[in-house]
């Protein structure tokens, strides 16, 4: 099986965007699942988000964005995460995201992107792969 | 007693004063679509039971009277209104707004023309938490959720040729409430209207901001002293403004159960109350014109009944906790909004059928105005066609349905009023714990409504996953690649751009001595505990301060508020 107790991932809310509950749901969920997770709360710079990913030496960073606004603020999170040597810390986001965005989102370097409605069963299965990929690496 | 004397005892007194102003329509002849006439509100006094004016009887009255009664008197469980939309039906209000003044101010009109009878503005996040469009912590968000107003300038072109003392306006605004209000303001002064022909409402609710929307500013006792200002000013000079709009939508919307949407509430709007009594107002020179903003979902029974239970609260705190006698202040008034949460971004379509079991359980339970969703708003901003399919939902309850034609007419039910029942009492219970945890201020900075809200959503949430909670299209009748199969609104990314060429303009071309000396007086009451800000605040709109502007210089004298992490 994983290593899920080492696993440690970051659900973070960029932007001024107050709808959490998704993130918080996600977050909760996760733990339950066996991760050890981080939530940043509301109102997040990207530039804030990045110094506690590092700061907490997470695997992951789960952004959560429902205001529109997650064409410039995914992007520039995966941007400051390679500018500042953690481009390994793999980057997924979730919200109200249409899907022609989806792809533009992928490029930038947003590994998977969960629109509303996903089991939590598919962001753990998500989170294993890349695990298990990075073991064999 | 008998309910039969009570009945004419309301006619005489509540029913004709309000058919002297407004008559019902259809002249009150009024019947279902096979002939059969409906009563204004039905009661058990029109059942055959053949029971006659006994003791058992009599008791039955009394109870009727004290729970229900008839609409338009206390307690107003079956309606604030004693002939509710027998003489003018629910205001149809859709919320928009989206990119530039001048693009939202075109959907106002369209609304209008299409037979809407009120707008509902929605800003943009920096508008709602007090930044200009060239701030650096708005990147991305410009004219997204809602339209961008930094000056009074953009206001100007928002409300362009749409004559403000004619139609009712609702502004989601909440932190800067007062600032928006000032704008609202001076372009209706210079359109030529007064400020007691203003009608609307600013949402102004900041405590469920700390709870669940997210758009908060300054700490709370700040925030509770500009929202007791804007009370104190629109009872002196707006009369027909309702001065907050303490909202269940978000608290619900954010994963809260019915009685939890109802007791956060209301633990709010007594801490408004308390706030506004302390600060010298009289209860009835102000509560007539505190309204509520409720969610309405698709468990049409407990809706209709939550809606009922927090008329029926509200009435009772007014009366009993305040000493209010005037039945204007005791009349729960609210606005609807169909549950955004409850769409599903699969098969959307399906959710035209969920905004119209929605709507419905807001007709049935009586709100004063009302807002579909749109059924693609689990995926973007609606279009206009799928806006118009939301409007025409509430048109065909209105016109076709027939639930219009007679007042409350779920009451009486055994199921409702149960329900009824139970979730006064449950809300009841979580008023009392906060009560005595030293009021609902106390209780947010303990993040004690947070948890209670977490902890529904995350048990609804699993629910979904267990499939012990079914949602159609979502987690069962599920089909494959199910969204999107029709054209979504796209933003365009010129906004941005053209909004802060317009910033910047405003910048260049006002009176910057002017601004700087409003700004300075607003600072100067601000730093005086009890002064009036409206005012000030007003004259820095009027000199095209920005709303940055402004809120910084609140943000320097009151400080910023940190959200509170449970988790």
């Amino acid at each position: 099986m994983s290593q899920k107790n080492k696993i440690r991932i970051l659900i973070a809310k960029p932007g001024l965007d107050g709808h959490d509950r998704g993130a918080k749901y996600v977050a909760r969920a996760l733990r339950d699942a066996g991760y050890e997770v981080i939530y940043t709360g509301i109102r997040q710079t990207p530039e804030a988000i990045v110094t506690i990913a590092l700061q907490e030496d997470v695997q992951f960073v789960g952004l959560s964005l429902l205001s529109g606004a997650h064409n410039e603020l995914f992007p520039r999170v995966v941007k400051l995460l390679r500018e500042a040597d953690a481009g390994d810390i793999v980057v997924f986001g979730g919200g109200i995201i249409p899907d022609y965005d989806i792809p533009g989102l992928k490029e930038a370097g947003v590994q998977a992107v969960f629109p509303p409605g996903t089991p939590i069963s598919a962001v753990v299965e998500f989170i294993e792969s890349c695990s298990v990929a990075g073991v064999s690496s | 007693m008998s309910i039969q004397d009570e009945r004419e005892r309301w006619d005489r007194e509540v029913v004709q004063p309000v058919l002297a102003k407004q008559q019902e329509r259809s002249g009150g002849d009024l019947q279902t679509s096979s002939g059969i006439p409906l009563e204004r509100v039905f009661g058990p006094d029109n059942l055959d039971t053949g029971e006659g004016a006994t003791a058992a009887g009599d008791a039955t009255a009394r109870d009727y009277m004290e729970k229900l009664g008839f609409p338009g008197e206390y307690p107003f469980t079956r309606g604030v209104q004693p002939t509710m939309y027998r003489g003018r039906h629910w205001t149809m209000r859709q919320y928009a707004g989206f990119g530039s003044a001048t693009e939202t101010n075109e959907r106002f009109r369209y609304l209008l023309d299409a037979g809407q009878t009120g707008l509902s503005v929605a800003f943009d996040l920096p508008t709602q938490i007090g930044y200009d469009s060239d701030h650096s912590l708005c990147l991305g968000e410009v004219g997204k959720v809602g339209v961008a107003v930094d000056s009074l300038a953009d206001m100007e072109l928002l409300f362009n040729a749409i004559p403000l003392d004619q139609v009712s306006t609702s502004m989601t605004i909440n932190a800067p409430a007062a600032i928006l209000l000032a704008m609202y303001i001076v372009v209706a002064e210079k359109q030529g209207a007064t400020r007691g022909a203003l009608r609307g409402t600013i949402q102004n609710d900041i405590l469920k901001e700390y709870i669940a929307r997210g758009t908060f500013m300054f700490p709370p006792a700040p925030s509770m002293r500009l929202i007791t200002n804007t009370f104190e000013f629109c009872t002196r000079e707006l009369p027909k403004w309702n001065s907050i709009s303490i909202s269940g939508y978000h608290i619900r919307e954010a994963g809260a159960t019915a009685p939890q949407e109802v007791a956060f509430t209301l633990a709010d709007a007594i801490a408004y109350v308390d706030a506004a009594v302390k600060a010298g107002l009289g209860v009835d020179a102000f509560a007539g014109r505190l309204s509520f903003f409720f969610s309405a979902g698709s468990d049409l029974l407990e809706e209709v009944a939550k809606f009922r239970a927090a008329r029926r609260m509200w009435a009772a705190i007014l009366r009993d906790r305040y000493g209010s006698r005037s039945a204007k202040s005791q009349a729960m008034r609210f606005h609807a909004q169909t549950s955004g949460a409850m769409l599903t971004a699969q098969q959307p379509d399906n959710n035209v059928v969920r905004v119209a079991l929605h709507a419905l359980a807001a007709v049935l339970g009586g709100a004063q105005s009302l807002h579909t969703n749109s059924r693609d708003e689990a995926l973007s901003l609606p279009t206009e066609e799928s806006v118009q399919i939301a409007l025409r939902t509430q048109q065909i309850i209105a016109l076709e349905s027939g639930v219009a034609n007679t007042v409350d007419p779920l009451g009486g039910s055994y199921a409702v009023e149960a329900l009824t029942d139970e979730v006064e009492r449950q809300a009841r219970e979580y008023l009392a714990k906060i009560e005595s945890d030293g009021g609902m201020v106390r209780a947010i900075e303990n993040g004690f409504p947070q948890r209670e809200i977490e902890d529904a959503a995350y048990r609804y949430q699993r629910e979904i996953e267990s499939k012990d909670r079914l949602v159609v299209g979502l987690n069962c009748h599920t089909r494959e690649s199910s969204n999107a199969c029709f054209d979504v609104m796209r933003h365009d990314p010129r906004v941005h751009d053209a909004q802060i060429e317009r910033l910047k303009k405003v910048r260049a071309e006002r009176d910057n001595a002017a601004v700087q000396r409003e700004l300075n007086r607003l600072r100067q009451a601000a730093n005086e505990d009890g002064a009036d800000m409206m005012e000030p605040i007003i004259e820095c709109v009027r000199q095209y301060g920005t709303l940055g502007e402004i809120s910084q210089v609140l943000r320097d004298v009151f400080g910023e508020h940190r959200q509170h992490i449970g988790m």
